[in-house]
């Protein structure tokens, strides 16, 4: 019986306790944001206690960033959540990217960006979507602000250890179908909580032929799928992306030589299965709200099979029956930790390029960092956006969550990059339909969603 | 925390499935830096009508169920955001115990850390108990596991640990500073890359 990568990584990090209860595990990266960390420190003011280790955490803004004007936050209460982080970071000397700085950004775009997030490591955040970090073969999850304190006073965390599962992705992407449209066709198929209890792991040719971007994307929407961690062996793809980056490892042969360990013996070991053939997807769209309520874009909605989804057709304003490409999009947002990096621009760019977006369309263009715009503007593809009508807009969280007043309005259909669908989450009745980055640019241009594999103009 | 061992109270039923963080407690309500005052936000835009007062249809807001300490609710409750604002609403609220389907991961850890003790019963159990009256008190017993209503006893499973950390209610940072001699040589022997 051989291990997997995930209990390679585990047992790399029990500090004590004995499997099958909870164990403490040490953490080598804690990343901080605005939201929910102000309690977490109140906490240690509290109890007389202090950061234990400040040079294994790092802190950013990015939920409540303004994406217009940054310097000036009019929501008094974001801005006191702003200067609460840039105090507690001071008081207990801990390094911050502040807004305007060079290094700002959503806090699951900075960590890879800086070379923070390495393979073999614990990573952790007071956020969902911190599942991203295991593309780089580490064990990434998502905690709650009293562990954010925990953590921060201890560098460690109490677990159980969860199960794990493989999911092997083989074949090949048709043209136009994206890393997105993978995990969103995996959650559509399995359930919005399939992966509840277990550490996922993505593997098979299908992962290997992935850059880092679209490996990042598909561990970021695990936590969509119930899995709080998502992850994928560590390759020459990653340790190509780390080398040179700023917290990167300067002696990057020790590294390697280290992190090659890291790969799961064999596929009998992990608890449960799933197959996945990826050379059939199509490019797909959420209709409902919840990110399993989606279908292929050539497919009509589903049936109405109980109360949920009678209550998510109703939210929606849309019927059963219909095809995905019907729907109407009145306005699309490209950005977040899902799909905010250069690539992801860089393809809805391709894709954006000299044509002009619907008439009726409001557009938003969302770097996922400081450095993704100022690297987006050097290709100069800022001005093919502004060409085609989309605003191009300061890094942040932004319209993903809607906390900065980047918000979408009552009852608008709302084609975006983003994780989540659920009411809500966009702005008050604001609908939201998930897909790719091209498939949104696609959208954009049309006024509603086209087969991108069939469109020969773009 | 505070403990719980035996806890007595009436019940609020909401069965949708999926129920997420988001629902529980909008953004909006997010930007505060302090632990309390959630209760009033707690499902905030399914409890009001768009000119800000109450919808007298949902359940939070009939005058029977306000005392209820005991939520019952469906599949995969508490999914998506790792928002821990969403289990200080609920306990602001007065809930201490929710029996649903499942949770999401995070929420239940989240749970573990404010005495809200979350119990997984088989949908059948929580059809039964979704039909109880506003003032029917059904009793958790912790100690024994078990979920008592009227003629029904339903027995639910948790993890020990969790469990024994409920009795208690005792503070996870404390007891982990007890360890610092074994985080010590962790980090002695870690390997660091320069």
């Amino acid at each position: 019986m051989g291990k997997t990568l995930f209990d390679k990584l585990w047992e790399k990090h029990v500090v004590s306790g004995e499997e099958g209860e909870p164990q403490l595990i040490y953490v080598d990266l804690h990343l901080v944001h605005e939201v929910t960390s102000p309690q977490a420190f109140e906490g240690l003011r509290t109890n007389n206690r202090t950061v234990r280790r400040p040079d294994r955490t790092f802190a950013t803004m990015d939920h409540n960033v303004p994406t217009k004007d940054i310097f000036n936050i009019k929501d008094q209460i974001s801005r006191k959540q702003i200067e609460t982080l840039r105090a507690n970071c001071k008081e207990f000397g801990l390094r911050l990217a502040d807004m305007g700085n060079e290094d700002q950004g959503i806090v699951h775009v900075i960590g890879p960006q800086l070379g923070l997030t390495q393979p073999g490591e614990i990573v952790v955040c007071g956020d969902s979507h911190t599942a991203t970090h295991g593309a780089f073969g580490s064990i990434a999850f998502g905690i709650g602000t009293s562990e954010v304190e925990h953590v921060l006073a201890t560098q460690t965390i109490w677990q159980l250890k969860p199960k794990t599962m493989g999911i092997h992705l083989y074949g090949k992407l048709q043209e136009g179908v994206a890393a997105k449209d993978i995990i969103m066709a995996l959650i559509a198929q399995n359930g919005v909580d399939f992966g509840t209890g277990y550490a996922v792991e993505f593997f098979g040719e299908t992962v290997k032929q992935l850059s880092m971007e679209n490996r990042m994307t598909i561990c970021n929407m695990a936590i969509e799928g119930g899995a709080k961690m998502g992850m994928m062996r560590p390759d020459q793809t990653t340790f190509d992306y780390l080398k040179g980056r700023k917290y990167a490892p300067k002696n990057m042969d020790k590294a390697v030589e280290y992190w090659k360990q890291f790969y799961t013996d064999d596929v009998t070991d992990y608890d449960t299965v799933i197959e996945f053939d990826v050379s059939t997807l199509a490019p797909y769209v959420s209709w409902g709200t919840n990110p399993s309520m989606a279908v292929p874009v050539n497919a009509t909605l589903p049936k109405i099979t109980d109360m949920n989804v009678q209550r998510a057709y109703d939210y929606m304003d849309l019927k059963p029956a219909i095809k995905a490409t019907d729907i109407p999009i009145q306005w699309i947002f490209i950005g977040s930790c899902t799909n905010g990096r250069l690539a992801d621009i860089q393809e809805a760019a391709r894709v954006m390029k000299g044509h002009h977006i619907a008439e009726n369309v409001t557009a938003w263009i969302v770097p996922g960092s400081r450095t993704v715009k100022n690297e987006a503007e050097r290709l100069g593809l800022d001005q093919i956006f502004k060409d085609a009508g989309c605003e191009w807009r300061e890094p942040g969280c932004s319209a993903c969550l809607a906390m900065n007043p980047d918000k979408i309005p009552v009852g608008i259909h709302c084609a975006s990059t983003t994780n989540r669908n659920f009411e809500g989450r966009q702005g008050k009745d604001a609908r939201t339909h998930l897909a790719s980055p091209a498939m949104v640019a696609a959208a954009a241009i049309h006024g509603h969603f086209i087969d991108i594999r069939q469109e020969e103009a773009i | 925390m505070e403990a719980i061992t035996i806890h007595k109270g009436t019940t609020i039923p909401l069965m949708n499935n999926n129920i997420d963080t988001d629902q529980i407690i909008p953004k909006q309500f997010l930007k505060n830096i302090l632990k309390v005052g959630y209760g009033q936000h707690l499902f905030h835009d399914w409890r009001f009508l768009d000119d800000g007062t109450p919808n007298p249809d949902f359940i939070l807001n009939k005058e029977e169920r306000k005392n209820a300490t005991i939520l019952i609710s469906g599949d995969n409750f508490g999914c998506g955001s790792s928002r821990e604002h969403a289990a200080w609403a609920l306990k602001d609220w007065g809930l201490k115990i929710i029996i649903a389907g499942g949770y999401s991961d995070i929420f239940f850890m989240n749970c573990t850390k404010n005495g809200i003790l979350p119990i997984i019963l088989p949908q059948s159990a929580r059809n039964t108990l979704a039909q109880l009256a506003p003032d029917d008190e059904i009793t958790v017993d912790l100690p024994q596991q078990k979920v008592i209503c009227q003629d029904n006893v339903y027995s639910f499973e948790i993890d020990a640990t969790w469990k024994q950390k409920f009795i208690d209610g005792i503070d996870d940072i404390e007891l982990t500073l007890k360890q610092e001699e074994k985080i010590r040589n962790f980090e002695k022997n870690m390997p660091v890359f320069e």
